[in-house]
């Protein structure tokens, strides 16, 4: 049990943070929660061994996507707390949604067989083997996400462009002022 | 983690007594006072200490060299009153730092406001583990060793923003908005820029980078490696918004920034992550362009491993002092522009040098001077025409115009 | 070319850096208090008396007109005259002042009174360390407030020398004077000289 010590202290820490983002009432709180969830999401792919996934999930969520939902919710003025936590009115058909996902998901891991079998030697997954896999086996997948990743960079370009000012210029009313050149201004 | 390489299993068997490994075997002769089992926590224990003391009095150093060298390339003395030559003014600023009052404003978010400092901090001494100091001497050899450090640094990006945010104060959150865009807007070409040194050394690891650099074949002496290294210190410099990137804490526009609302140990704290991201981003420099600890003729390979490091970190430091003294601090929008139209195509031509580098790799005599020339062709190309495109045609001539 | 300014600018502060230390132009800074720059000569800030010779109270220029007094705009001058009189450098018996205080906690180095004083006795000083820690020593009195015609021509030469040039002339032609009417034959105008 204490060896598996770390997992269930980043897996309480986790869940907490995760619940803290959806009930705390001010927003910015909540977007930091949910970026400490990440953290421990991304610790516990540590734990699994799995270095490159751990620390790719610490670079882009908490980096990255962390900072986007920050972003959208500073722009977007939606920092200001409500009057509380918004209880809706179908929380029981929110409960049973929930228990149906969550039976679909752990039940059968439960009832598999290869809980049975015994864990195969951890090959510790080098970053070379994940370069050579991913660009012999899953190359397609790579470049199909290269592919989206493109698409959503015009895509954001084109949406913040500003229209090109196509007004006329408005008609001179007074004199145009008179226009000194730089050299006469200096003394010499 | 089972991948990382234990530090004391891993020894290099040449030069093992020489004053090269004499703080390895410093290290191994404390640990093996301990019991067995305790040995590696032991050992763990002693280099954290090590690279909190070093990089602590680096930073002391580095707060009064800066000041005396910005004084010298401004035509005065640096402060020289406290101790000789001025060099216990570290001390006083730290006393005077901790005995400075803590102001929390009133409406700010007490707990944002007290954690932002510590975000920053925490993280940024965790990106000096994987720094290979000197020869056997990185605290970790993680074999994503360079991609747990990025992770790092992007992860005190928060810190900005919360120290903003939670001072309730307009000057503060522009401040963080301004320097948050800008540390995402440079990651790229940093990232961009460390691509050919990983592509050509094959391996994330900053161990195998170093010892992919033998001595006179650093990358830096390479097309490609001058290009990335300039690029890679730029991104640096802004990354750890330093003058000529400081707009965040511009201190003549928008009073502190997101640090106007910080003062006494916190914002002691803040300084001191600022300087020690600037440490790791340097060390990084060294490591991937510089050939670490690597000497740079072979016949200079008695000088110790440590001692090179020592000196091209320096060199290094001393070379942002010296842009922090003569640039003139960015605009905005002249920031990001450089940095999205000139430092990402470039660093990306810069990837496809490396390639072209990588793939003429065999060539003899003709073959190497036509390698040098058509990469150096092709880089210089880019600079010249992206650079020409940042001027900004868009603007008429000045002309002064006077009421008749 | 992108960058040429940059590297232009490198190198005028790497030069800065180096020069700093041969180079006396390249570091002009003056380390008070234990260095400090000579004042300009026409640099000034409170008013002193200056007195010829060696005797203060026998020497001193000031004959008490109080037009410095009237004319100063803080009012910080005070004067009171004396009963005695006592002869100037022309031999003439003049007033002379019995009190003669400046605040200088008032006195804004205006230097208005030496402007309007006639007789160049009351001019601008130069020191500017007179900070202290009793507020009753800001007012100063004649003894404190009088100093030498050689101090004086220290601190302005020009200014001394031109004065005293104009004083030894007019005591030449005084004397000059004196000694026509002195040798003409009695009853007779003299020829100008």
């Amino acid at each position: 049990m204490l060896s598996e010590f770390p997992f269930y202290a980043l897996a309480l820490v986790t869940l907490f943070a995760a619940i803290a983002a959806m009930t705390l009432r001010n927003l910015v709180h909540c977007a930091l929660c949910a970026a400490a969830a990440f953290t421990g999401v991304g610790a516990l792919y540590l734990l699994l061994d799995a270095p490159f996934v751990g620390f790719a999930q610490l670079l882009v969520y908490v980096g990255a996507v962390a900072i986007l939902i920050i972003f959208a919710v500073l722009l977007t003025c939606a920092a200001e707390t409500g009057p509380g936590i918004a209880f809706s009115s179908s929380w029981l058909a929110g409960v049973c949604a929930v228990a149906l996902v969550l039976a679909g998901l752990v039940l059968p891991i439960l009832m598999s067989p290869s809980l049975d079998r015994l864990a195969p030697p951890v090959a510790g997954a080098p970053v070379k083997d994940i370069g050579n896999q991913l660009m012999t086996i899953y190359v397609l997948p790579l470049e199909t996400i290269g592919l989206l990743l493109t698409a959503a960079l015009i895509g954001a370009v084109v949406i913040a462009m500003q229209d090109k000012p196509d007004a006329q210029p408005a008609s001179d009313v007074k004199p145009p002022p008179r226009e000194i050149a730089d050299k006469d201004l200096c003394l010499r | 983690m089972r991948s990382a390489r234990n530090p004391l299993a891993r020894l290099s068997t040449e030069m093992d007594g020489s004053i090269d490994q004499i703080f390895v075997s410093t290290l191994h002769r404390i640990a093996s006072l301990a019991p067995p089992a305790a040995q590696p926590l032991v050992s763990m224990l002693l280099i954290i200490a090590g690279i909190m003391v070093v990089f602590g009095s680096c930073f002391a150093l580095t707060t009064i060299v800066e000041r005396k060298t910005l004084g010298r390339m401004q035509n005065r003395y640096g402060p020289n009153r406290v101790g000789p030559f001025g060099f216990f003014q570290p001390i006083a600023d730290g006393i005077k730092m901790l005995t400075k009052e803590d102001i929390v404003p009133f409406s700010a978010d007490k707990a944002l406001h007290f954690l932002a400092p510590l975000v920053l901090t925490v993280p940024v001494w965790l990106a000096f583990a994987v720094l290979p100091v000197g020869r056997n001497m990185a605290a970790i050899d993680l074999d994503a060793g360079i991609l747990f450090f990025f992770a790092i640094g992007s992860a005190s990006e928060l810190s900005v923003f919360m120290a903003g945010w939670s001072s309730q104060n307009k000057y503060s959150l522009i401040g963080a908005m301004r320097a948050i865009a800008q540390m995402i807007s440079y990651e790229v070409p940093l990232l961009l820029a460390a691509m050919p040194v990983l592509m050509l050394s094959g391996s994330l690891s900053l161990a195998d980078i170093v010892q992919a650099q033998p001595p006179g074949h650093w990358f830096l002496f390479t097309p490609w490696g001058l290009a990335g290294f300039g690029m890679f210190l730029i991104a640096a410099t802004a990354e750890s918004n330093r003058s000529p990137f400081d707009l965040p804490e511009g201190e003549s526009e928008i009073i502190a920034g997101y640090l106007t609302e910080y003062s006494g140990f916190k914002y002691a704290l803040f300084f001191l992550g600022e300087y020690l991201g600037l440490f790791a981003v340097t060390g990084l420099a060294v490591t991937l362009y510089l050939g670490g600890w690597q000497a740079p003729v072979s016949f200079l390979q008695w000088f110790p491993s440590w001692a090179w490091f020592a000196l091209k970190f320096a060199a290094l430091i001393l070379l942002f002092i010296w842009a922090r003294a003569t640039l003139p601090r960015l605009r905005l929008d002249q920031l990001l522009n450089f940095a999205w139209k000139f430092l990402v195509p470039l660093a990306l031509l810069n990837l496809l040098v490396a390639g072209i580098w990588w793939w003429t790799g065999r060539a003899q005599f003709p073959g190497l001077l036509i390698r040098w020339l058509v990469c150096s062709a092709i880089l210089a190309a880019a600079y010249i025409l992206l650079g020409r495109g940042l001027k900004d045609h868009k603007l008429p001539p000045h002309r002064y115009h006077y009421a008749v | 070319m992108l960058g040429r300014a940059i590297i232009q600018g490198f190198i005028e502060t790497g030069r800065n850096f180096v020069g700093s230390y041969y180079d006396p132009e390249r570091l002009t800074t003056v380390q008070y208090p234990e260095q400090t720059l000579p004042p300009d000569e026409h640099a000034r800030t409170i008013p002193f008396l200056v007195y010829d010779g060696d005797d203060p109270s026998q020497g001193l220029r000031c004959t008490a007109c109080t037009i410095c007094e009237l004319e100063c705009p803080p009012q910080c001058i005070s004067i009171v005259k004396d009963t005695v009189k006592k002869p100037d450098y022309l031999g003439k018996m003049q007033l002379q002042p019995k009190v003669f205080d400046i605040d200088i906690s008032v006195c804004m180095d205006c230097g208005i009174c030496a402007e309007v004083c006639p007789f160049d006795s009351i001019k601008m000083d130069q020191v500017f360390a007179l900070s202290t820690g009793d507020r009753q020593a800001l007012l100063l009195h004649k003894e404190q407030l009088a100093k030498s015609n050689l101090y004086f021509r220290q601190i302005h030469p020009g200014e001394a020398a031109a004065i005293d040039a104009a004083r030894a002339e007019q005591k030449r032609k005084a004397e000059a004077k004196k000694a026509a009417i002195a040798s003409a034959p009695s009853g007779f105008p003299s020829p100008l000289p």
